[in-house]
Formats: C-alpha cells, sequence, structure tokens
C-alpha cells in the first residue's frame, strides 16, 4: 500500500464512516451545484431564447430615408441590412407607402414583401390566408375590412390619386394586430411601386435582428455616414425591453446563484465542523504520532474535495436536466448541453466544499493531542 | 549514555504547580517506571517527555536535543522520529485495520511499508489478525497493536502512559512480557503507572508526589538480563 493509496483510503473510510453526516452535506452541494449549472445553463440560453421571443414582438430596427425625403432606394437598404451581423437578421420587410381611394374613400396602402413580414411581424394574425407570392392579393386590415365590409376573398378595387386607372385585387386575407396596420390595406411591394411610379424606392424597412440594444448601437455608429442615404433607428421600446428583462433576469441569477452557493457553504461547514468535534480523538492521536498541520489539513480538505466532487458531478447533471426541463416547459426548445457550464458549476462545487472546509481544518489543527489524549 | 535529561522541570496550570523542579535521566535501554497517586503529574510528566506539552520552566534533552528550543513544528518532529507512545486507551483508528493503523505511523513519518507493518504486528503476536478492524479484537490485542504501532518508527524512547489499565490479567501479562522483550532488546522505555505489578517490572521506579519526585527505588534485578524481580522484598517499594 502507497502513501497514496492510505491517504485515498483515510479519507473515504473517513467519509464512509460518517454516512448520514456526509449525505447531507453531499446533498447540500449537489443541490448548491444542481442550481448553479441549472440557472448558468439556462443564463446562458435565456437571451438567446428570450431574443427569439422579443423578435416575435416585431422589429427593433428601422432604416429610414435621410433627411427629408419621403422615400429610399431598395438597394440601399439591402446593403445596409447586409452588414447587420451575420445570421441574426430574422428577416427585413421593406415598405412603401402611399394614399389610395376605396370606394372613393381615402386609404393608406403599404406595398411589402409578405414573405419578410411573416418573418418580422410573426404577431399579425390573418383571417383568411396569406397571399401566395405574384397573385396580386391584399391583405386588409381589420379596421378597413370593417370600414369596407370587406371579407377573404372578395375583391377590392383600389384608385390610385393622379391614376384614373381603377385596380382591382382579390382579398386574401383580414389582418388582426391590435396596432395602425389594421388601418391599412397591404398589396405586393413591385404592384404599389408600379401604380405610383416609384420602382425600386421604398418608405420604410422593418428590420428584426436578434441582438441587443448595444450590439446594434454599436453598428448604427459604425454605419453613420456611409452615405446610402439611410438613416438606421433603434425601435427603443423592444430593444430597451429586452434589455431590462435580460438584465433583471441576471440579476436574480446571480443573486439566487450566490446565495444557493452561501447555503451550501454553511451547511457543508457545520457539517465538517460537527465532524471534527466528533473527530477530535483522532485527530489528536494522528497528531501524537507526528502528523503535521499540513497533512491534517490535506485530510479534511481532501474529504471536502471528494464531497465537492461527487455533490458537483450529481448537481451538475441535475442541473442540465432542470434546466432542460425548464426551456422546454417555458420555450418550448430544448438547451445543448454546455461543458464549459458544466466545468465551471463542477468546479465551483468543490471550490465551495473546499472552502467550507476551512473553518474546520482551523479547528483541527488547534486539537492538542496532550488535552484530547488524557486518560479517563 | 543518558537519553533523556530533565532539568528542574515545573508546570503551572494558573497558581496550580503540577510539577515542581523535576530533574532525572534516563539511560539508553533503560526501563523507568514513574509512579505517584492521582494528580502527582505523572501524566504531565510524560506529556512533556512525549512534547505533548511545553513545561512553564527547565529544560528536558532528549537524545542530545534541547526540546525547549523547539517550536511547535519542531516537537511534532521529535514526536514522530524519536517517540513511540502506547496508550491506557489504546487510541486505534476505528475505521481502519490493525495493519493499517500500524502503517499511519509510517505513512507520518516516512512511507508506508506493509512488509515492515506486518512484521512488526508479527513481533506482538498479531499477524493473523493484521486486516482485523480494532472493533473486532479485544484489548490486549488493542494494545498490542498500539505498541507494534509505537515500535514501527524505531523510536529512542517508548512511553507508555498505564499501558496495563484497561486489560484484564492475562492481557496485562502478555503486555508486560513483550515490553520486557522490548527492553531486552535494548529499548528505552518510560511507563507510567500505578499499579505496582508493572512498575516491578522495570529497572527502576520513581515516585511523584504533589509534582515533585518523592521517592526512587532501584529494582534488584535489572530487567535486561529479561527476568522480573522475584524477591517482593527487592521489588519495587514505590507503591
Amino acid at each position: 500500500m502507497t502513501k497514496y493509496s492510505l491517504y485515498g483510503k483515510m479519507v473515504l473510510y473517513a467519509l464512509l464512516r460518517r454516512r448520514s453526516r456526509m449525505v447531507v452535506a453531499l446533498l447540500a452541494v449537489a443541490i448548491g451545484a444542481t442550481v448553479l449549472s441549472g440557472l448558468v445553463t439556462l443564463y446562458y440560453d435565456v437571451p438567446r431564447q428570450m431574443g427569439r421571443e422579443f423578435r416575435s414582438y416585431g422589429a427593433n430596427l428601422l432604416l429610414l430615408p435621410d433627411g427629408d425625403n419621403q422615400v429610399m432606394p431598395e438597394q440601399a437598404v439591402q446593403l445596409a441590412a447586409g452588414s447587420l451581423p451575420q445570421g441574426k437578421v430574422i428577416g427585413m420587410a421593406p415598405y412603401l407607402y402611399d394614399r389610395v381611394l376605396i370606394n372613393s374613400q381615402p386609404i393608406m396602402a403599404a406595398g411589402t414583401d409578405f414573405a419578410a413580414v411573416k418573418k418580422v411581424s410573426p404577431y399579425w394574425q390573418i383571417t383568411g390566408q396569406w397571399p401566395a407570392p405574384g397573385s396580386g392579393g391584399a391583405v386588409v386590415g381589420a379596421e378597413v375590412a370593417e370600414l369596407l365590409r370587406l371579407k377573404p376573398g372578395q375583391t377590392v378595387t383600389i384608385t390610385v390619386p393622379g391614376a384614373e386607372q381603377e385596380k382591382k385585387l382579390p382579398v386574401a386575407g383580414i389582418v388582426h394586430t391590435g396596432g395602425s396596420e389594421e388601418d391599412f390595406i397591404f398589396v405586393e411591394l413591385p404592384l404599389l411601386q408600379q401604380w405610383l411610379g416609384k420602382p425600386g424606392l421604398v418608405s420604410v424597412a422593418q428590420v428584426s435582428v436578434q441582438a441587443g440594444e448595444g450590439e446594434l448601437t454599436a453598428w448604427m455608429q459604425q454605419t453613420a455616414g456611409t452615405g446610402g442615404g439611410i438613416t438606421p433607428r433603434l425601435v427603443k421600446q423592444l430593444t430597451q425591453s429586452e434589455g431590462l428583462v435580460l438584465g433583471k433576469l441576471q440579476a436574480l441569477v446571480y443573486l439566487v446563484t450566490l446565495i444557493v452557493l452561501l447555503l451550501t457553504l454553511i451547511c457543508v461547514a457545520t457539517t465538517m465542523m460537527a465532524v471534527v468535534t466528533e473527530r477530535r480523538k483522532e485527530i489528536g492521536l494522528k497528531k501524537a504520532l507526528g502528523a503535521e498541520n499540513r497533512s491534517i489539513v490535506l485530510e479534511f480538505l481532501g474529504e471536502g474535495m471528494v464531497l465537492g466532487g461527487l455533490g458537483g458531478l450529481l448537481g451538475t447533471g441535475c442541473g442540465f436536466y432542470f434546466a432542460q426541463v425548464v426551456s422546454l416547459q417555458v420555450f418550448a426548445r430544448p438547451i445543448s448541453f454546455q461543458p464549459l457550464i458544466a466545468l465551471a458549476a463542477f468546479g465551483a462545487a468543490v471550490a465551495v466544499a473546499g472552502l467550507a472546509c476551512l473553518i474546520p481544518v482551523r479547528m483541527a489543527t488547534g486539537v492538542e493531542p496532550a488535552t484530547v489524549l488524557r486518560g479517563e | 549514555m543518558n537519553i533523556l535529561e530533565l532539568q528542574g522541570i515545573t508546570m503551572d496550570y494558573g497558581t496550580v504547580k503540577a510539577l515542581d523542579d523535576v530533574r532525572m535521566t534516563v539511560k539508553q535501554g533503560e526501563w523507568l517506571a514513574i509512579m505517584g497517586p492521582s494528580g502527582s503529574g505523572k501524566t504531565t510528566l510524560l506529556n512533556i517527555i512525549g512534547c505533548m506539552d511545553k513545561p512553564s520552566g527547565g529544560a528536558v534533552i532528549l537524545d542530545g536535543v534541547d526540546l525547549s528550543t523547539l517550536s511547535s513544528k519542531g516537537l511534532t518532529a521529535i514526536r514522530r522520529e524519536k517517540i513511540g507512545l502506547v496508550f491506557q486507551q489504546f487510541h486505534l483508528i476505528p475505521y481502519l485495520t490493525a495493519l493499517e493503523n500500524v502503517m499511519v505511523a509510517q505513512y507520518y513519518h516516512s512511507m508506508p511499508d506493509e512488509e515492515e507493518a506486518l512484521a512488526a504486528l508479527a513481533r506482538v503476536g498479531l499477524k493473523d489478525r493484521a486486516r482485523h478492524l480494532p472493533s473486532q479484537l479485544s484489548g490486549g490485542e488493542q494494545q498490542r497493536v498500539c505498541i507494534a504501532r509505537a515500535l514501527i518508527n524505531y523510536p529512542a524512547l517508548i512511553l507508555a502512559d498505564e499501558p496495563t489499565g484497561n486489560l484484564d490479567e492475562a492481557n496485562q501479562n502478555l503486555v508486560l512480557e513483550i515490553f520486557q522483550t522490548l527492553h531486552r532488546e535494548g529499548h528505552t522505555i518510560v511507563t507510567v503507572t500505578h499499579d505496582p505489578e508493572v512498575a516491578a517490572r522495570a529497572e527502576r521506579c520513581i515516585v511523584l508526589g504533589h509534582g515533585r519526585i518523592a521517592g526512587e527505588q532501584r529494582m534488584c534485578k535489572p530487567a535486561p538480563e529479561g527476568r522480573p524481580a522475584d524477591n517482593k522484598e527487592e521489588q519495587c517499594q514505590c507503591g
């Protein structure tokens, strides 16, 4: 038997001998590691998940014409959108606005790309259906539909001011958003551009980007003054809400993790203090046999490390399971295993258990063999 | 040659003088018994000799080293290198086998050596019980494991505090025979006891009273010849 194997046996058997105490300490470490691993995994994944959720509330970036211009080139819009962080653009919906007449009533018309609208504004609720690409179909806002008593499948006659010709379009669907979209009639962008004689021009582009306020602001600063007749503007309400929610979530994660780790520390420290008190004679004997304080410290730290290691392993596994369940329940999406987070949670569990041993170890080194080994 | 020399040792616990100007020497290979009534300072003296306590005054010279000049770490090293301790309560680690209990002393000294530890157990007649836990051993067997542990690092001095205090007569004799064998082999032994039978096996006996040396008796037949004193009248009168 080598020095290391005897050390290992002493550490392991000392733990096994006080099973009930050690199971309590082990559970404390495991719960701490579970919360740490679970919350951090969730926190790592939540911005991504929340970002997707927030993106369902619509565009967070607008591209507008420079200065007093009413329109801007569609090509410049594409160029600007192309410089956004790769892979983070959910969609970009261009709009061209103008007033048209329907049954002699002025109604706002918007030409757009319906496929892009589906991505940028997934909150649109359509009664009927989206127009098929190239079908020339229209989507009518709920308010307009009510005013004109339009239903999906009917035909709407539109007159463009300045052009005497009337345009007849099939109504594919009625849109309900609870917002200003309900006062519009939406047609395909090329159609309206052609009617208005504004080919290749748009009034605004709504962009949905999976990025925080800081990242978007940095991008805006980068693109400012590069020309192209485009002025980007953040949809502050959305970007700030997203940042606010994530910030609060982050604070909550930090706070809960800190409290749980502190409780773990207290639980393990209390258990180890009780163990040291129970083992005063054994410590005294070892010191009488010539054990230096360093050896006693190493033995108790070893016990702490084993507790931390086992609890950390158990907790890291449970933490991932916990995060997976929460993610599936709340976001209906699975999360991926993050080895670095697992490693960090395991390391933190070992570190907390080690730290919790410091006070008991100090107690252990203070044991006087002459006092504890005194004959009875 | 003196292996141990006490020069005017005093030990104060507040106003209580546990030891008062104790002076004595122990020769290499000698077996000394320290006797005295309860509270006479026997265990305090043994703790000081065993480097587990520091005296309030005086000097302890062990194997040429003045213990009073040593730090706590230095005293630990002396305990590890030069002293073998035998306790009345055995003090074995309950979750380790007899063999591992012996190896623990090696562990703190240098390196555990299973063969050597087994040989030490064989020497006290416990080779067959090497893999047993202390709870599976009788009191006498536990004390013999304790003696094997005390011997394993070849100490210059064996200190035994009431080594037979918890044993029945048969086991007491067995343990004392081991001590006699060790003495014959040249080991230096200091035994604290209140039992005249135990003291009678020693070569010399010192009596403590109120922290002072109250008397000293040399046995008529020194132990290195391998025999306890036969004549009761010539035995230690300390008790």
